[in-house]
């Protein structure tokens, strides 16, 4: 792992393992991160990006299975194995890396106070820090996320939807973790709310200077606040780059035909979206997994599977023939 | 419309056949358990040598030994053979209980989450009440009455009144949840009327929940005309399972050692509810796992 | 306040409701049988061969028609019912003549009382302590082996599990006394020498109940745990690293025991009719003994008063549960926004 690396993954290898077979969500993965930055992990349903970010937190339960490959994050300087010392990774869990599930309705217990479910957090061991300062923390990050006060004496389902999000974000960042994954953090949410929420994590990621990793397949919110995206594409990889340089010129082409599909302002052509559909992970296609609805695909393409390779600076493509090269 | 109400039905029996072959255990296990009963019940019953009724036929307070499996009762009747009667009527008694305040229960039940509104408010809380209304002493008072000679019928028309509620509560909360479900709303829009909507679009549904629900209603009737048996107000010249117990206690059976005379009835209560409740729990989680599925 | 106060209101209406309705069952029932029951008790009274003046039998007679209400039309018979049901008159109890049913019922209630709420109380705690645990360590073998248990358990009527106690404990070893709730001769006092003899004498009729009950909670404690183990907020809980005990305390018990408590009040008037045979069996000095004792000498005074006492008693109780259960679920002490 490079010195300013705060995630390394390599090779990283993790099926469900069901009666029928394997299903293979995350198939030789090798990503990073670096701090300060905004991550977008993108790609269609089913592409296995919900089961990485998994893998990725240390949440393996069976069916879930890690077969090989290794996570490495820095925890204060130290180089940390996620799956060699099984036993830390709860104690590293909430405090150098956090998650935000996908859906906000049902995640708060309905019977608790919001604000003793915020003392739940800092309650890590024997050393808890005094009341007083628990308080002084949570009204600053509420406030932060535009949340008023009574917010903690307040039942969950006192909430709306979209404060409930807000709640679950200032739960997630409170105890200034490096790395906050968010799992579709918009999606359950209408149009108008989703934009704020946008920026209020936009804002956040600012402010605390960590890295957020945003999983979702939603095209525009990856524009909206991304620097870097990540698209994953039937359990492997497919492209990495800056979010600015990957819409302007995608190298994939399963990456342009997901832009192609998003709605431009001004832009009046017909929409198009990829024929065919995703290829079922029990038995993914032989060679480049997109190659049978790739409209560019070779006979090479058929038989064997290109790798992830540093295209141009810092732009990864695993493509026999990315375009406009 | 009938054909299709009874191709559906058909469609989910067979289903439900099919589970029980590809083997979840305990509803295997359980109807194994409560078909050998039922065999004893109603064919074995069938060889009885002599009248039930009569006393002094065999030996009296024999233990069980080759001659007579089960032993013999101090009024001189052979255990296995009554055994084999009380079954019978027991299981006729929690048959017909179970039919009739399932029948009722259910057609409750579905009004009420159908219609809604008043016809529901006054139903409902009718169902809660009788729910509530503990019904043991008001059983006894009743049959006490009866001075032990109650009819059979009319003690199964008593056990009926207390439960109809629980298959009623539980046919409304699943309609009300159905009730919203498209293909209702597509059946009445078609022009179908309220019992044909019920009849033919519903109940295929919940069919399944009926059958555990009737299962468990089979096995609380059953219960209940037993305990009010062994306090002495049932129907005491009939042989079941609970009028056995009876004798047994007024003959002081456990003080004289013989303990074959209560074990016999209260080990056969033991393993036979056991077997119904398997059944009733095997179809309702069966059921809930097809539903989640779906 | 206002959803509490709804809540409230409908939960009293009921209440009524349920009263009124069994003691109209009381009111009702009789008259199916198609003996007269007046004539029946008459009959009985007489065939035990005691000897009635015409005077006294002619005013047992009318006694018997208050009883029943079958004095005047039916509208007098039965508004005259209702109003000795509650203003709980119920008259002297004809078994015992001259005493009054009221005091009979008086000395025997506190023993199935005393009976009921320890029982009820100690095997919804324990039971809903050891679900809780068989709930969320659900794949562990001993999780499985207690819902077997509680499996078998649970269908067994409450007086086939007394039978089977009598014959371990009282027959084969003979480790408890039968009869009665304390050793003859005891006159009832706070004494220590009291208290043990009754806790030696209710101890097999309690864990009659006890046990049986214990399959029904650990039962569906253990679903309802294994439930909320799927819920996203315990799901979101672990991932957000929360400790053991916390988990268990703040997100499974907290949820769990809501619906438990609504279960309780539902359950009390199986648990009483199950404490009735159980009182008979154990010869223990309850109202159930004094229903049975009342039943098989025709008393029908201290029947009536028994069932109506027991109907009113067991639909207060689940009254005053569900009247506490607004207090303690948010959901319904603050209504949503």
């Amino acid at each position: 792992m490079s010195k300013d690396q705060i995630l390394n993954v390599q090779g990283l290898i993790a099926y469900y393992k069901l009666r029928k077979g394997d299903v293979r969500a995350v198939d030789d993965v090798n990503l990073f991160l670096w701090p300060n930055e905004i991550v977008g992990i993108a790609g269609e349903s089913g592409c296995g990006k919900t089961t990485l970010i998994k893998v990725l937190y240390g949440l393996v339960e069976p069916p879930l299975s890690m077969l090989s490959g290794q996570v490495l994050i820095d925890v204060n300087g130290e180089e940390i194995h996620l799956y060699k010392n099984t036993y830390e990774v709860k104690q590293l869990w909430w405090k150098h890396f956090s998650y935000i599930p996908q859906s906000s309705m049902g995640v708060l217990n309905p019977v608790i106070k919001i604000e003793d479910q915020f003392g739940e957090i800092f309650m890590r061991g024997d050393k808890n820090p005094p009341k007083k300062e628990i308080r002084k923390i949570v009204e600053k990050s509420l406030d932060a996320l535009g949340l008023p006060s009574e917010v903690l004496r307040s039942y969950p389902h006192q909430l709306s939807g979209g404060m409930r999000q807000r709640v679950v974000i200032s739960m997630a960042t409170i105890l200034n973790p490096r790395i906050v994954y968010a799992d579709e953090p918009t999606t359950a949410l209408d149009v108008v709310v989703q934009r704020g929420i946008l920026q209020i994590m936009s804002k956040l990621q600012r402010d605390l200077g960590n890295t957020f990793v945003i999983v979702t397949h939603d095209m525009g919110v990856q524009h909206q606040i991304t620097d870097r995206m990540v698209v994953m594409y039937a359990g492997k990889i497919s492209e990495i780059g800056g979010t600015d340089d990957i819409f302007k010129k995608p190298l994939h082409p399963y990456t342009a035909l997901l832009i192609e599909s998003l709605p431009r302002l001004g832009d009046k052509s017909e929409r198009k979206s990829i024929k065919g559909s995703p290829p079922n992970l029990l038995n993914p296609p032989k060679g480049c997994r997109f190659h049978p609805r790739c409209p560019y695909a070779t006979s090479e393409c058929a038989e064997k599977n290109p790798s992830l390779l540093e295209i141009k600076n810092r732009r990864y493509a695993s493509c026999f023939h990315p375009l406009g090269q | 419309m009938r054909v299709k109400l009874s191709k559906r039905v058909l469609k989910e029996s067979l289903y439900a056949l099919k589970s029980l072959i590809t083997g979840d255990i305990r509803l295997l296990l359980g109807l194994v358990i409560f078909m050998a009963y039922a065999v004893l019940a109603f064919v074995v019953s069938r060889f009885i040598p002599f009248s039930p009724k009569r006393w002094g036929v065999v030996p009296r307070d024999i233990p069980p030994c080759w001659n007579y499996p089960l032993g013999t009762t101090s009024m001189g009747q052979d255990l296995f053979w009554i055994l084999t009667l009380a079954l019978q009527n027991s299981i006729i008694i929690g048959i017909v209980v179970a039919s009739v305040s399932t029948f009722v229960g259910v057609v409750v039940g579905l009004l009420a989450g159908y219609k809604g509104g008043y016809l529901d408010r006054i139903l409902t809380t009718l169902t809660d009440t009788f729910i509530a209304v503990p019904s043991l002493p008001i059983l006894i008072m009743l049959t006490a009455l009866f001075l032990g000679r109650i009819h059979i019928l009319m003690l199964s028309a008593v056990l009926c009144v207390f439960n109809w509620p629980w298959p009623a509560k539980q046919a409304r909360s699943m309609m009300l949840s159905l009730r919203e479900r498209t293909f209702i709303e597509t059946a009445v829009f078609s022009g179908t009327g309220t019992v044909g909507v019920i009849l033919g679009e519903v109940m295929p549904l919940i069919a399944p929940w009926i059958l555990a629900n009737f299962t468990n209603t089979v096995l609380v009737a059953i219960a209940t005309e037993a305990g009010l048996a062994t306090i002495g107000v049932s129907s005491l010249e009939e042989a079941t399972l609970g009028t056995m117990i009876y004798w047994a206690l007024q003959y002081q059976a456990m003080f004289r050692g013989h303990w074959w005379w209560i074990a016999v009835p209260a080990g056969t209560i033991v393993i036979l509810f056991f077997s119904l409740f398997l059944v009733s729990t095997a179809i309702s989680s069966i059921f809930s796992l097809e539903r989640s599925a779906k | 306040m206002r959803p509490i106060i709804k809540y409230a209101a409908s939960r009293l209406v009921s209440y009524l409701l349920t009263i009124f309705i069994g003691i109209t069952l009381c009111f009702i029932f009789p008259r199916f049988v198609p003996i007269d029951p007046v004539t029946t008790i008459l009959s009985r009274t007489t065939q035990t061969g005691a000897f009635m003046e015409p005077e006294a039998f002619r005013a047992m007679r009318e006694t018997l028609l208050e009883t029943f209400g079958l004095k005047g039309s039916l509208q007098e018979q039965y508004f005259n019912f209702l109003r000795r049901a509650f203003t709980g008159d119920f008259g002297p109890s004809l078994s015992a003549y001259p005493s009054k049913v009221n005091d009979i019922i008086a000395r025997s209630l506190p023993w199935t009382l005393g009976l009921l709420f320890s029982v009820s109380l100690i095997s919804w705690v324990f039971g809903n302590l050891i679900g809780l645990l068989a709930g969320y360590y659900k794949d562990r073998k001993i999780s499985k082996t207690l819902e077997l248990f509680a499996m078998v358990i649970y269908p067994i009527p409450y007086y086939v599990m007394a039978l089977i106690l009598i014959f371990v404990f009282i027959f084969w070893l003979p480790l408890f006394p039968l009869m009665g709730a304390h050793a003859i001769g005891f006159k009832p006092s706070l004494s220590l020498e009291f208290l043990l003899t009754v806790l030696r004498h209710s101890f097999l009729p309690a864990l009659s109940i006890v046990i049986v009950n214990l399959g029904w909670w650990i039962l569906s404690m253990r679903a309802l745990s294994t439930r909320i183990s799927e819920e996203d907020f315990v799901r979101f809980a672990i991932v957000k690293g929360l400790r053991t005990r916390v988990i268990l305390v703040r997100y499974y018990m907290r949820n769990a025991l809501l619906p438990q408590i609504t279960q309780l009040a539902m359950t009390l008037g199986n648990i009483f009719n199950g404490a009735i045979l159980t009182e008979y069996l154990f010869a223990y000095p309850g109202i159930g003994a004094m229903l049975w004792w009342a039943v098989s000498s025709a008393d029908v005074n201290l029947m009536m008063g028994i069932v109506t006492l027991s109907i009113i008693a067991v639909s207060t109780s689940a009254l005053l549960i569900d009247l506490i259960y607004p207090l303690i679920d948010p959901r319904i002490r603050y209504g949503s926004k």
